[in-house]
């Protein structure tokens, strides 16, 4: 009897949102000793995303996770995501190479409102990976430079060695336009840089903070000192953005594991108001 | 929804000897029809083929931590209240391959699951079950995306309601608003009345095909003292709750009760051992795992029920969001009483008491909610009653 029932239930399409397509790897790159970034080839149509967005990338026969696209939204023919290698599934993706292929399904979830920030100032705070899912951001304000008012971007790392995409940001550093500050929490004598933690950035850059929108991503705690730091400099609490992450199995709302409170990240994240999420940071394991 | 006055006009009266014609009438329209049935020394729903497999004369106690069967001493079919598990696991499997993935030279190939429809009759769904599937109907099919295969193996189920006529030791479905009434969603609803010297069901449509259904059966039009009576029975159960909630504002209780010392106290009992997530009828996490062959060249994605209790559930790089047993329990009962309305506009809890009943170690939910509202330090009402008495 349990056979026939196991049967009667077993034999039915899921929703097509769970099957994914293979994308072929064009480019491989090692960012950091544990990031990597990985371009693929989107078979047809090509691919868009909104700056902020998502997709679950499948590692075949050992599963799938939520990363971040890392690469230009303007560009649809390149879809590009940058990986830390932490678990069973990012560390078999390190080992890819050129012509081998990963399963995607996306973009999904919210973005980063650099469209709707145009006429603002804009603070872009980055800790880490965080600069990853930021960049797009990034990318989509330089190709529309004129349309911002000041344009600021401050990066923490823990140690020099985890500095992402290091060339693009020296080339970021050298244009007028754009304000690049990098900081590192702890180093050897050999660096000639920033020292300490990222929100010490914040006080010393330039924009105005009634009109600056302020985008930030990073780990929770770092999150939740730079917020502080931005209202401190007085940036209306209603402009400021963050970027969650929780575990994640699905990316539609179905499985539960990445709730945050009473939202889902997949659905009503990552990108949040700050206001959204704000209980989030003073709340322990929630 | 249709009024009083309609559903006394359209009730009838089947005897019990009768009972088995609705079985034919349901298999010749093609219905694999699963109900209730005693097996194992417990309740269960399965495959039923005639009232023989229904569990006549059965019935349980229920108490935080134990459930028991008994005799009854009358041969009610329909004599228990909650089953272990709940409908759920017919429309929400749990486990279920998403699809098969397969290595060639080139680009790896995607089997999708085949779709094979089957007409399920669920004969016997309790009202807190049927608000459950209500419930998980929004959680899978009233969101931005749907989940094709829930919609698909729901769509073609007969309900077949049955009203409670007496409570079960934990159950609370009149502090949800969920019963024990029947009140939508269902094709056909009975009310089973057993006397000394008769035994038969009051029974009333609820949709077309349940209209045609009941049309087939031998039947008496239902009088006004057979229609009372079974009113009478389920109000009687209604009073007769094993349990209770006061829900009033339950959302902002529980929000701003986050740190509230009940939830450590508790997290001494729990075991996290997940039972209450595996038997609510409305928890409805999943997590997915890759099946792979010995060769490697094959993988199965497959889909299966999580509970919110294990340390992989949030886990992420550097550890789980909730490594201690107080979050995780403050996790699930926030979610299911207060969250949940907040993402789906409606309680996720119907009081069906399975998670009471099924506790290792007897936690209730209401003696849970009823402690952090006597010791919540914002609550008003508390200094307002103590200032009655």
């Amino acid at each position: 009897m349990t056979v026939t029932l196991e049967k009667l239930t077993k034999d039915i399409v899921p929703s097509q949102e769970m099957i994914p397509e293979y994308f072929r790897i064009i480019r491989t790159q090692k960012n950091t000793h544990d990031t990597f970034t990985i371009e693929l080839e989107p078979p047809k149509n090509g691919f868009s995303f909104a700056p902020g967005q998502f997709n679950m990338l499948y590692m075949f026969g050992v599963g799938e996770v939520p990363i971040s696209i890392s690469g230009d939204p303007s560009d649809r023919n390149t879809l590009t995501h940058t990986i830390r290698a932490v678990g069973s599934v990012t560390r078999a993706m390190q080992k890819l190479k050129k012509g081998d292929f990963v399963g995607v399904r996306g973009p999904f979830g919210t973005h980063w409102p650099a469209e709707e920030s145009k006429g603002n100032d804009i603070v872009i705070v980055a800790g880490g990976i965080g600069l990853a899912p930021l960049r797009p951001s990034i990318y989509h304000i330089l190709s529309n430079r004129e349309k911002y008012g000041k344009v600021v971007l401050l990066y923490g790392t823990r140690m020099p060695k985890d500095i992402l995409y290091r060339k693009e940001l020296e080339q970021w550093r050298a244009r007028f336009d754009l304000e690049v500050l990098a900081t590192v929490d702890r180093a050897a004598s050999d660096w000639k840089g920033n020292v300490g933690v990222v929100t010490t950035l914040i006080p010393r850059s330039h924009f105005d903070p009634p009109n600056t929108v302020a985008m930030v991503c990073g780990p929770e705690i770092m999150m939740r000192f730079s917020v502080q730091d931005l209202l401190k400099r007085g940036v209306p609490v209603e402009n400021i953005y963050v970027s969650m992450e929780r575990n994640m199995k699905c990316g539609i709302g179905f499985c539960g594991h990445c709730q945050c409170g009473p939202t889902f990240i997949c659905k009503d994240g990552p990108v949040y108001p700050y206001n959204a999420v704000k209980d989030i940071f003073i709340k322990r394991e929630i | 929804m249709k009024t009083s006055e309609q559903s006394l006009s359209n009730a009838v009266t089947i005897e019990r000897k009768n009972f088995d014609a609705l079985f034919a009438s349901l298999i010749k329209r093609e219905y694999q029809i699963v109900g209730p049935t005693q097996r194992d020394g417990a309740i269960i729903y399965d495959i039923v083929k005639s009232s023989n497999d229904l569990p006549e004369g059965w019935a349980e106690e229920q108490n935080a931590g134990t459930m028991r069967l008994k005799r009854r001493n009358d041969k009610a079919l329909f004599g228990f209240n909650s089953t272990v598990q709940s409908w759920k696991k017919f429309i929400h499997p749990p486990s279920q391959r998403l699809w098969q993935t397969k290595q060639s030279s080139g680009k790896p190939a995607i089997i999708p699951e085949k779709s094979k429809k089957q007409k399920l009759a669920f004969l016997g769904v309790r009202a807190c079950d049927l608000a459950a599937m209500g419930i998980l109907d929004k959680v899978f099919t009233d969101s931005p995306f749907t989940d094709t295969g829930y919609r698909i193996r729901r769509s073609d189920i007969l309900v077949i309601g049955v009203n409670c006529t007496q409570a079960g030791g934990t159950c609370f479905c009149a502090s949800m608003n969920t019963g024990p009434a029947i009140s939508s969603g269902y094709d056909i609803v009975m009310t089973e009345i057993v006397e000394k010297s008769r035994h038969y069901f009051v029974v009333e449509k609820g949709s077309k095909v349940g209209e045609e259904i009941i049309k087939e059966l031998p039947s008496a039009e239902a009088n006004v003292y057979e229609i009372e009576g079974a009113e009478e029975l389920v109000n009687k159960t209604s009073s007769a709750m094993g349990r209770k909630i006061d829900t009033t504002n339950i959302k902002e209780l529980l929000s701003r009760n986050s740190e509230n010392q009940r939830w450590q106290q508790n997290a001494q009992r729990c075991l996290t051992c997940g039972n209450c997530t595996m038997v609510c009828p409305t928890c409805f996490c999943t997590t997915i795992e890759d099946v792979t062959d010995l060769t490697g060249r094959e993988a199965n994605r497959m889909r299966k029920w999580d509970s919110c209790f294990t340390m992989d559930f949030s886990y992420i790089h550097g550890g789980s969001i909730r490594p201690s047993v107080y979050s995780r329990y403050r996790q699930w009962l926030t979610h299911k009483f207060a969250a949940w309305h907040d993402q789906f506009g409606t309680s996720g809890c119907v009081g069906c008491g399975r998670c009471i009943t099924w506790c290792p170690v007897g936690i209730d939910v209401t003696e849970e909610i009823t402690a952090i509202r006597m010791s919540d330090k914002n609550n008003p009402s508390i200094t307002l009653s103590k200032e009655n008495k």
